[in-house]
């Protein structure tokens, strides 16, 4: 039988992926331009019995989807930089206190209210450093319509594993934009469901680690009861400020990451293999730089694309390799200089880094990312 | 007999954080002694809080508990009630954290109606900080951050829940003990939101800048301050001087929000 | 070997253009199984403005969503034809509505014009429909799509009770574009 096909908005792909996945819940407050995420939640929801609110404010949309998830429910919110900024409070309890939830920001510009209808990528360090204290990340920068509603898939399987936040990070341009989606089948994406606590209730701990670094989450209401805290805890749940029950704590936390890169990374390269120049571009600007690769190609430039889809953590080690056989590389995104400063940090500069940086509410075009390779070969 | 508490008391989370004097112990009391008179089952009944002395109650009882960030409570425990709106839903919490930083999130579960009993602890100060003013400190009383006494005027908190929406709200004193576990079952029956404040005393941050010599002289103040809701209704205005209402002060029933949106569910589902 | 097809549809807020837009890369994408994306972007005003809707169409892939030279470019208002008739590719297309764009922007593509919102409201009875009378007109000026296809994108977007309507505007759209060429 033939797939189901519809031309979809980004951020309705992204809505359509959560459902797949099995979110049952959306708590969320209305902003450009994410708000078309909210509304087909809205709609659909219900239909299955899930549960969509709208809140008083940002904050509150987030304390929903954190109050809902501990019941058990798969939670999204979606929204976008300002909303994302008032949120950081509560992604860093998500952090501490091990909630999985899914976060969507369609990125536009800022600092502040920016350019609401804009596209920017200018979020991807607060994605990774935006609330306080030390804390896991994990980001994904899906390009495509029919990407957006997998890698949503995928954000859900993440949170759920690791037993933390995971943000899809889209822009107002691929948000927006209309594309073909085939909508998979069940069974088709994989879908991972939390798992379950397995010891009596009595011998339940949240965060007991004994049995590895990510603990089973019991859900409000079922027959394990136990307390979450956003202080520093120990494995049963309760505060501590014991020196060493706290390290242990904060490092089993980005261990949870560090220990797992190979599993959480995933990476386009396009191109790649005798690439001179290799292009680092993510999302909605990807897209301008496989175009422009494929211009310069035809004029004889040996240009590649390496596409990080998992932004955070980022994958340092193929960074590394592609650096080591490139002459050049050049990393267009819209901001001021951001995800290149990871790239310059993870490559140890050993070739010229050159970034293009566009704020002015357009995408880099493909011609920009032509002009910028020839200049630094 | 006796009450027993220690079935609802979390073994080896005591001694509690709270100094010697404060009121919250004899809350907490009475809000053991409520859920048990309601029947509330351990498994099925989630305590939420925010930041603040009074919000660390929940580690203490032996239920499903959420010690949240500053303010957010009412948030969360819409999150939960809303996804699971079979369980029993309480937030605790005190003064600066409800109706300061969480005044937004406390009006607007008030004015969705959503069953759950809240239940704020009015200290009339900023307590785990060190004693800053909040917006229940009376004007002119002394802070840490009102040295030349305290300009603001005060939230009154149950006006404040009723003008938001609340369909039940109730006042007491931490004097008061065996009214504060009635007013929360009162409050854990009821079908919708409900608002308990329950003045209170804080020694150590309140009472020794304010000309009170010992936690007695606090207490007997709450006792002097009280007027029940019935009694007020024979007093004439100079009388009513500086006393507070207590007793429940407002009851009406409206839709609650959870079975407004199973109605939204039966709409999507072609009812 | 890449197809790739720009069509930009430029006008004012609230003059369907988007709406347009979609219902050509559902055309495209749907009924014909090729390639499409559609974009646009608008100030923060929901009427009013310049307004602008893109569809690439390819037989590949389509990597760059944004219109880099534009091979066709529709514009009801003199604003949107003074802002968006720039990026028009050499050997382009233009379509005006002849009563809003008096000063018809110059450039190395040929300008088609007639009066598209009148057509609507004089012709078809509704003012409303302009969009799809221009986009018939797109469908027919382009040829990117075939006329059984728009005509079905165009049935599968609208309300029932107002199929009819806009059948005859897409349809009327269409053969004004195929007279004026002819």
């Amino acid at each position: 039988m033939a797939k189901k096909v519809a031309l979809l908005q980004g951020n309705e792909a992204c809505a359509y992926g959560a459902l797949y996945a099995g979110c049952s819940f959306f708590g969320g407050y209305p902003i450009t331009p994410s708000t078309e995420v909210a509304e087909v939640m809205s709609k659909e929801l219900p239909k299955t019995g899930g549960k969509f609110i709208q809140m008083e404010d940002e904050i509150a949309a987030m304390a929903s989807i954190l109050g809902a998830s501990l019941t058990g429910a798969k939670a999204l919110t979606a929204s976008s930089g300002p909303g994302i900024s008032l949120k950081q409070e509560l992604i860093g309890y998500a952090c501490i206190a091990e909630i999985p939830c899914v976060i969507v920001n369609v990125m536009r510009g800022g600092p502040s209210t920016g350019m609401p209808t804009g596209p920017s990528q200018s979020d991807v360090m607060q994605a990774k450093w935006g609330t306080h204290g030390d804390h896991p990340a994990i980001a994904l920068a899906p390009a495509s319509c029919q990407e957006i509603f997998s890698e949503t898939v995928r954000a859900f399987n993440l949170a759920e594993i690791y037993r933390m936040p995971v943000q899809v990070l889209l822009d107002e341009i691929n948000g927006h934009m209309r594309e073909r989606i085939e909508f998979p089948e069940p069974g088709d994406l994989e879908v991972v469901d939390r798992q379950q606590a397995t010891v009596s209730p009595a011998d339940y701990k949240p965060f007991d680690d004994s049995q590895g670094d990510i603990p089973p989450l019991a859900s409000f209401g079922s027959e394990y009861r136990y307390h979450v805290t956003g202080l520093n805890k120990a494995a049963d749940g309760f505060p501590t400020s014991k020196p060493e029950l706290v390290d242990a704590e904060q490092r089993r936390q980005l261990r949870k990451i560090e220990a797992n890169r190979a599993a959480i990374e995933k990476n386009e390269e396009y191109l790649i293999d005798d690439a001179e120049v290799i292009v680092v571009a993510y999302g909605t600007i990807s897209r301008s730089a496989r175009y422009a690769v494929d211009v310069l190609r035809k004029e004889g430039i040996k240009a590649g694309l390496f596409r990080p889809i998992t932004l955070w953590p980022f994958p340092e080690q193929r960074m590394a390799e592609l650096a080591g056989q490139a002459k050049a590389i050049v990393v267009p995104e819209m901001n001021l200089g951001q995800l290149i400063l990871e790239v310059e940090r993870v490559t140890r500069r050993v070739c010229p880094i050159e970034g293009i940086g566009r704020v002015d509410g357009e995408p880099i075009t493909p011609a920009q990312i032509v002009a910028k390779v020839k200049e630094v070969l | 007999m006796a009450f027993d508490y220690e079935q609802y008391l979390r073994p080896g989370k005591l001694p509690h954080i709270w100094c010697p004097g404060c009121g919250h112990g004899i809350v907490m009391k009475g809000l053991l002694r409520a859920i048990d008179t309601c029947g509330l089952e351990k498994n099925n009944t989630a305590i939420v809080s925010g930041i603040g002395c009074a919000s660390r109650l929940p580690g203490y009882v032996d239920f499903n508990t959420l010690h949240t960030a500053h303010g957010r409570a009412a948030a969360f425990a819409t999150g939960i009630k809303m996804a699971k709106p079979e369980m029993d839903v309480l937030v605790v919490g005190g003064d600066g954290d409800g109706v300061a930083i969480g005044g937004n999130h406390f009006i607007h579960a008030c004015r969705r109606n959503i069953d759950m009993t809240y239940v704020l602890l009015n200290n009339y100060i900023y307590g785990m900080t060190g004693g800053q003013f909040s917006p229940c400190t009376p004007t002119w009383a002394k802070a840490s951050t009102t040295p030349y006494g305290n300009p603001d005027p005060i939230f009154d908190v149950p006006k404040l829940a009723i003008g938001a929406g609340a369909t039940f709200v109730a006042r007491t004193t931490a004097f008061h003990a065996t009214q504060i576990d009635k007013l929360i079952a009162a409050g854990l029956r009821h079908k919708g939101m409900a608002v308990i404040e329950v003045l209170d005393d804080c020694p150590t941050a309140y009472g020794r800048r304010n000309k009170f010599r010992s936690v007695v002289d606090m207490m007997k103040r709450l006792k002097e301050i009280a007027v029940p809701v019935k009694a007020a209704a024979h007093m004439t205005p100079e009388q009513l001087e500086g006393k507070v209402l207590t007793g429940i002060l407002h009851q009406e029933e409206r839709p609650e929000y959870c079975e407004q949106y199973q109605q939204v569910i039966a709409r999507a589902q072609g009812a | 070997m890449s197809s790739r097809y720009e069509l930009r549809f430029s006008g004012a807020g609230g003059q369907g253009l988007i709406t347009a837009g979609i219902i050509l890369a559902e055309a495209a994408a749907i009924v014909e199984g090729q390639h499409a994306v559609q974009s646009q972007s608008y100030g923060p005003e929901a009427r009013g403005g310049a307004s602008k809707s893109e569809v690439i169409i390819s037989n590949e892939p389509i990597d760059y969503p944004k219109a880099t030279s534009v091979d066709a470019c529709l514009a009801l208002t003199q604003e949107a034809a003074d802002k968006y008739a720039i990026g028009i590719k050499p050997g382009g297309m233009l379509l005006i509505d002849s009563d809003f764009v008096k000063r018809e922007p110059q450039g190395d593509f040929k300008t088609v014009k007639f009066p598209i919102i009148s057509t609507a409201k004089n012709e078809i009875g509704r003012e409303i429909v302009a969009n799809v009378v221009a986009l018939g007109a797109m469908v027919a000026l382009t040829g990117i799509v075939s006329r059984e296809a728009g005509e079905q994108a165009v049935i599968a977007r609208v309300p029932e009770a107002f199929i009819e309507l806009n059948k005859k505007a897409y349809n009327t759209g269409y053969e004004k574009i195929k007279s004026l060429i002819a």
